[in-house]
């Protein structure tokens, strides 16, 4: 298993934050992920054996957390947040939107791999409503016509 | 990067660095940044406790516990290391005022922990963050580097003899983790299943060392008391609720932000000034005051003061400062809905009440909002989350169950109308398709 | 901690401070009701059903999470309280997929009863119940995930009990779910503690599923025939056409040494019993071919043969090889049939430990060994060799939950890192194969240390070892086949320089100690005594051969030059077990006892189908010395119990079996008779045989039961409470007698593992396919039926 030296740097200076080593786990799950996608089989089997935990140890973490997968997802992960406050300001019709520019549900991936879509619980974005997170990144007070300028933009990132 | 914006009813402590460049940290010293602590290095661990005991602070994060009270509750002798945990998961629908302060003033909570650390005997301390906010955790990463750079962190800080460490540390989506015996669970490395109390952190906490957890806001509130004074913040609000809040406004307002308000600010003019009132000519119905977990207030409710003690009378909670306005289009049982398809989402499964409870509610409201419901759904409802009330093994089953229970007593009728209409009066109107903000 | 006041319901109540209300409840006498409580294990404050009011507390709090304060004042039971617990179970059977009538759990299910206490009469929810298909994950854990109310007690018990780690939680909320640690099945010990420790039918065996309904079957307490640790377990059975069949193993009865244990042999390898290859009708060699017989053409030709070779041949002319497996009255009677009525001292078993130097080197402090009981509580323990995981189930398990419960110090020399030294506080590795070198330098040769030094363990661990060990009180030292001979000498010769130190001496099979105990030696009477010092059973049997007879190895030695003319093998097999060259033995008439047609068995000139130990009653002792009940449970017509046959052989040989066993008013003694009830079902058959033999006794010859009398009044050591072991409780005996120093090379370990048990296990279809399953064989089609 291959990560790349800033996640090798990272992960050295974070276990010596710590007195245990499984400590670093929430983190460096989240790190590898974005390395690889999806935490696979492989990269499962090599944190375990790093921070001294058994496969199921691991499993058992990563299927807690609603931001780790262990399946892929698309190179954009479209994350629409629907709740409370959202809701009240159009959360549901821009992922009811989204599914159909996507033309994909909740949970799916386009056929090209560039999109995941997801319907997500409040990202702290309550004040700023409805709001959507690609990847990392915050898209706030959106419309319709907003989000289509959003998809466009990766769209056109995602196959240059 | 959220937006910010300002009214002149603000009294701004906590925000008074927002849209200045306090994230680098030279700006941040020009600021009056990094003084407290140096004042604090110089006085009594129990003089600083009792400082922020008579302040009046009580904590942001959602119970409202006085932060000076728990930090003396740390032994001042223990057999394993003490920790400060900054608690930055904010998660509480509603509620985004971390976000702003990680994003703004990032020195001004790692400042706080430090003098949290100091005051209770820590030489560790760590900055949670949740894994969704990535930007805000490399502005915190860096501000982390920057103090170490200029020997702020680390071995004898400001020439005191006092060594502190403090470490970012991300999370990864799950609500629950925010629950401060959860929140350790999960830093270390673990489920975000809470923990057995007693004994409490303060005791017991992290790798079992004594441990102080407090949400970001308050930590940050923490250098503007050392330098203004206990008396002076405490005077800002009402008795036994000092200082100002962020409050995050949103939902059906004018003005949506967040807003630093003297603790004890009306809830009516929060809504009508400082929000900016209702879009349109439509009218309020109800306002959730304090994040998805506390009771909504109908219309006629909301002439309230907002500190802690006056919620609590009547019937609801100040929780996270997460204030949303409903207005009279929003169908309350479509909202009691998508709030517990949240809670149903974020329940840990540990204990049967919340696993199986908030399931069932989920359940029998969105059969309910499809106009699928029968009679006898309101009052089972009401006996459900009855049943959860009190009896969850951490506070997540309250917050799924208080919400739930005010939304039936108060709006029975509408949950009534369900049942006439077989399904959602609202859709039926067409009600939802003019929302204002959509184009 | 000290006593505190505390009121529960009205009662005053005194315990420890710091006690568990929900244990402090208990002792009151006051049930308080809970699913994932489970004393022992980690408290987990999740199922809520403990809820109870506390003066002076808003909130209903859990008991089994409260620690018990001066003072304290507790309602178990209110108005409100009830409805707290019944709102818990109405929430569970919301997605409780309420098959009753089918689950293996249907009669004793804890939600079954906890329904029934508080009543969840009306259904609130017509919404519609998450489910999940059923699991299979190993041949014998199937796992149904609607069924589950995650309780979290089998990932403890696998986890904190077993130290195996096999079974986590995945996702949270209403989707949390149990999960093993391949994904999609187990790899573990398949020990199946989650499936007898699941409140519920989440957790089901595989040899037992939609079998049968508990309240179909007979329970019958027993003791385990596998290994030498002799769990206490309960036997499931019911009628079915070759008589009682044996349907499930469990441990409902945590009486026992084992407590809450058992190991995947014990709960579900009795399935040997009803294999195919069963033999159930004697068997006669004829024209070179093995062919049917009747029972009494089969003993009337052996106990021709025998008496036709003993008395124109003499007595040393005949082998008696005895078993590791049969009950102590059993063994008991075999030896003495031999010297008495075949007139040989020509006696011997498969010998795994070296109990003659043991009771040698104890030197009549017999009270020096410790019980499986004391296993678990000792305050330190040093284990030297064999890896009690793999081959002493119970003993890991106790020596393991002492460490983590009582934190009792464990100090183990392995030259292997055998699992237990993750309990060991301290681990100490030597070269291979140099276990009894340890033993010299904790004696106190020094010159050893440098000979034990590893990179592992340098000699100055070495050293360090032994102080920390000096220093210890109440130690427990448990040895494997490692050490024998004069090693043992020198290790008990530590041992008794520490204060108050005990002794487990490691052996392999169910009742290995017992064929020890009960004399199956050619130099030794039962009781370890050498054939000179037997007054008291010459006093008792009269007149006993003299000489010292021949060793298993010297007897096979002598037979291809004709001098042995008869070998007599009951429920052994030595040609499976050791390096024996069948040619040998092909001069001699033998005659061979067992249940399978073994090795041995194959060049027999005789077998006679014996029936096992869960089809007889008797005891069994373990290799701690623990002495226990075994009692009948299944049957297979056309079987004998070994005690029936030696007897019949005795009187087919023209013998007066008054003088082989207890038997009415002239019989040798006769017992007082406490102990008829297991023999019911063959009271018919025997007054047949009786009366037909125009005897009309007052007891039973075949009842094991009455030698015990005698082995209890002529074996030292064996002076126990009679009315204690009837009643199912384990009584220690001890090893007294001079002993004897034999060469090592006479104890031949028999290596077993978890998962294999000698003839016992390669007949165990279940054992096997979980070994397959081990082996990546997809699991499925091969569960016991
Ligand atoms: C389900 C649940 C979620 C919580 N989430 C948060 C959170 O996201 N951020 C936070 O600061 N406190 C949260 N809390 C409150 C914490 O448990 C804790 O009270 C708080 O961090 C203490 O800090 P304070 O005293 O400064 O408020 C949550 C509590 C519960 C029960
Ligand atoms: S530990 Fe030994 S005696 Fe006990 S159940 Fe297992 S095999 Fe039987
Ligand atoms: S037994 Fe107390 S909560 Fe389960």
């Amino acid at each position: 298993m291959k990560f790349s030296p800033q996640f090798e740097q990272r992960f050295e200076e974070m276990v010596s934050h710590y007195p245990t080593r499984r400590s670093v786990l929430v983190p460096t799950l989240l790190y590898a992920q974005d390395e690889t996608g999806y935490l696979s089989d492989e990269v499962i089997r090599e944190l375990a054996e790093r921070l001294e935990l058994t496969e199921l140890e691991v499993r058992n973490v990563i299927s807690y957390y609603s931001m780790l997968t262990t399946r892929p997802r698309g190179k954009y992960h479209v994350q629409v947040c629907t709740n409370i406050a959202c809701l009240l300001r159009g959360g549901e019709e821009i992922f009811e939107h989204c599914r159909q520019t996507l033309g994909i549900g909740g949970g799916e991936t386009t056929s090209d791999g560039l999109f995941s879509l997801a319907e997500v619980e409040c990202i702290g974005a309550c004040s700023w409503a409805p709001a959507v997170q690609v990847n990392y990144d915050f898209h706030e007070n959106l419309t319709r016509e907003e989000m289509d300028k959003i998809l466009g933009h990766y769209k056109k990132k995602g196959t240059q | 990067m959220a937006f910010l914006v300002s009214h002149p009813d603000e009294v701004k402590i906590v925000s008074q660095r927002f849209g200045l460049g306090a994230i680098s940290i030279d700006r941040y010293l020009e600021l009056n940044g990094y003084k407290a602590i140096q004042k604090t290095l110089a006085m009594e661990p129990d003089t600083i406790i009792n400082e922020i005991k008579n302040s009046g602070l009580r904590g942001r994060g959602g119970a409202g516990f006085n932060t000076g009270l728990k930090w003396s509750f740390v032994p001042k002798q223990a057999p394993k290391p003490k920790y400060v945990l900054c608690n930055g998961d904010e998660s509480e629908p509603g509620t985004c005022k971390d976000r702003l302060i990680f994003e703004h003033d990032p020195h001004a909570v790692i400042e706080g922990a430090m003098i949290a650390a100091f005051a209770v005997g820590a030489h560790t301390a760590y900055i949670y963050i949740r894994g969704e906010y990535r930007y805000l955790s490399l502005i915190m990463q860096k501000a982390l580097a920057d103090a170490y750079a200029r020997g702020f962190l680390g071995k004898n800080i400001f020439g005191s003899g006092y060594d502190l460490d403090i470490y970012w540390h991300g999370g990864a989506g799950a609500y629950e983790v925010g629950e401060e015996s959860a929140l350790m669970e999960s830093l270390e490395g673990k489920r975000g299943i809470p923990r057995i109390r007693p004994p409490f952190p303060a005791v017991v906490g992290l790798w079992g060392g004594p441990t102080v957890i407090n949400n970001a806001e308050t930590l940050a509130s923490i250098p503007h008391i050392i330098l203004g004074g206990a008396d002076w913040y405490a005077s800002l609000g009402p008795p036994k609720n000092g200082g100002t809040r962020l409050f995050c406004l949103s939902g059906h307002l004018e003005r949506p932000g967040v807003y630093e308000l003297p603790m004890g600010y009306n809830l009516k003019k929060m809504i009508f000034e400082v929000g900016g009132g209702i879009p349109g000519s439509r009218k309020l119905k109800a306002v959730v005051p304090g994040g998805s977990s506390t009771p909504c207030l109908t219309a006629d409710e909301i002439d309230v003061p907002m500190d802690f003690d006056s919620l609590m009378k009547r019937g609801s909670m100040l929780g996270s400062g997460g204030v949303i306005a409903l207005d009279e289009s929003t169908c309350i049982v479509q909202f009691a809905l998508r709030t517990m398809k949240f809670y149903q989402h974020e329940s840990c499964g540990w204990c049967i009440p919340c696993r199986e409870g908030t399931d069932w509610l989920k359940k029998t409201l969105a059969r309910f909002h499809a106009g699928g419901g029968i009679r006898k759904d309101i009052d089972n409802m009401l006996y459900l989350s009855e049943n959860m009330l009190g009896r969850t093994f951490c506070p997540l089953g309250d917050a799924a169950a208080m919400p739930t229970i005010a939304f039936v007593k108060k709006f029975r009728s509408e949950f009534e109308a369900h049942l006439e209409a077989r399904g959602c009066p609202f859709e039926k109107a067409g009600v939802v398709e003019q929302l204002p903000v959509l184009a | 901690m000290a006593d505190v006041n505390i009121t529960i319901d009205s009662k005053p109540v005194r315990a420890p401070g710091g006690t568990l209300l929900i244990e402090a409840c208990k002792k009151a006498g006051i049930e308080v009701p809970s699913f994932c409580y489970y004393p022992n294990l980690s408290l987990q404050g999740a199922c809520r059903m403990c809820l109870v009011k506390i003066e002076k507390m808003p909130k209903l709090q859990t008991a089994c999470t409260t620690m018990i304060t001066e003072g304290m004042t507790v309602t178990t039971d209110s108005p409100e309280i009830h409805q707290a617990r019944k709102g818990m179970v109405e929430l569970l059977l919301g997605n409780h997929p309420l098959d009753c009538p089918v689950c293996d759990a249907g009669g004793e299910c804890e939600l079954q009863d906890m329904t029934f206490s508080y009543g969840a009469a009306e259904s609130k929810f017509i919404d519609i119940k998450n489910h999940r298909d059923e699991q299979q994950w190993s041949p014998v854990v199937y796992f149904d995930r609607p069924r589950c109310i995650l309780c979290y007690r089998c990932v403890r018990i696998c986890g904190e009990g077993m130290d195996v780690w096999a079974l986590g939680v995945e996702n949270r909320g209403v989707n949390s779910i149990i999960a093993p640690n391949r994904q999609d099945h187990l790899e573990c010990e398949e020990c199946g503690m989650c499936i007898d420790i699941c409140p519920v039918g989440a957790l089901t065996s595989g040899a037992y599923r939609y079998k049968t309904r508990p309240w179909e079957m007979k329970h019958v307490d027993t003791t385990c025939t596998h290994c030498a640790d002799g769990c206490k377990t309960t036997l499931g059975v019911r009628r079915a056409p070759a008589g009682m069949e044996i349907v499930r193993g469990d441990n409902r009865d945590k009486s026992g040494i084992n407590g809450d244990f058992l190991c995947i042999k014990g709960r579900y390898a009795f399935d040997f019993a009803h294999h195919q290859q069963r033999i159930k009708q004697p068997l006669i060699r004829k024209n070179a071919r093995l062919t049917p017989a009747s029972w009494e053409e089969a003993l009337d030709l052996v106990g021709k043969r025998f008496a036709q070779v003993r008395d124109q041949e003499g007595g040393t002319r005949i082998g008696v090889i005895g078993s590791n497996r049969t009950t102590n009255e059993e063994n008991y009677l075999l030896q003495k049939f031999a010297r008495l009525v075949l007139k040989t001292n020509n006696v011997d078993h498969h010998r795994t430990a070296d109990f003659p130097a043991f009771a040698a080197a104890l030197a009549g402090r017999g009270d020096r060994t410790a019980t499986m009981r004391e296993v678990y509580h000792a305050s330190a323990i040093l284990l030297i060799g064999n890896d009690p995981t793999n081959r002493h189930p119970l003993l890991a398990w106790q020596i393991r939950n002492n460490v983590r419960l009582h934190r009792s110090r464990l100090y183990v020399i392995n030259s292997e890192p055998i699992k237990l030294r993750r309990q060991a506080s301290f681990f100490a590795q030597p070269p291979a194969g140099s276990e009894a070198r340890a033993v010299e330098f904790l004696a106190g040769e020094e010159g050893a240390a440098d000979a034990l030094a590893t990179s592992s363990t340098p000699a100055q661990r070495w050293r360090d070892l032994r102080e920390k060990l000096r220093s210890e009180q109440n130690l427990i030292i448990i040895f494997g086949s490692e050490i024998r001979g004069r090693d043992l000498e020198k290790l008990v010769k530590f041992g008794s320089t520490l204060a108050q130190a005990k002794f487990v001496c490691l052996s392999d099979y169910a009742n290995s100690r017992g064929a020890a105990d009960m004399g199956l030696y050619p130099d030794l009477l039962p009781g370890y005594l050498p054939l000179n010092q037997g007054t008291k059973f010459r006093d008792d049997w009269g007149e006993l051969p003299a000489a010292t007879g021949l060793d298993l190895g010297e007897m096979i030695g002598i037979a291809n030059e004709g001098g042995l003319r008869a070998l007599y093998v009951v429920g052994s097999n030595p040609l499976g077990r050791l390096p024996i060259d069948p040619f040998l033995l092909s001069k001699t008439f033998i005659v061979v006892q067992d249940m399978f047609p073994t090795e041995t068995a194959a060049i027999a000139d005789v077998v006679l189908p014996a029936a096992n130990a869960y089809e007889k009653s008797g005891t069994f002792t373990n290799t701690c010395g623990d002495l226990q009940l075994v009692r009948k449970a299944g049957e297979i017509t056309g079987t004998k119990p070994d005690f029936e046959i030696i007897v019949r052989l005795a009187s087919a040989a023209g013998f007066d079996i008054r003088k082989l066993v207890p038997f009415g008013k002239r019989g040798t003694h006769a017992d007082m008779g406490q102990s008829r009830g297991a023999q019911a079902g063959e009271a018919d058959r025997h007054a047949v045989w009786l009366e037909a033999h125009g005897l009309e006794p007052k007891l039973s010859p075949f009842d094991p039961m009455a030698i015990l009398d005698e082995i209890e009044r002529l074996v030292p050591g064996y002076e126990v409470s009679r009315s204690n072991l009837l009643a199912g409780n384990d009584q220690h005996t001890t090893v007294e007698g001079p002993g004897m120093w034999h060469d090592p090379a006479l104890i031949i370990p028999a290596r077993d593992d978890l998962f294999t048990s000698g003839t016992l296990g390669r007949y165990s279809r279940l054992l096997n396919s979980v070994i397959e399953h081990r082996q990546g064989v997809p699991a499925g089609e091969v569960v016991a039926g």
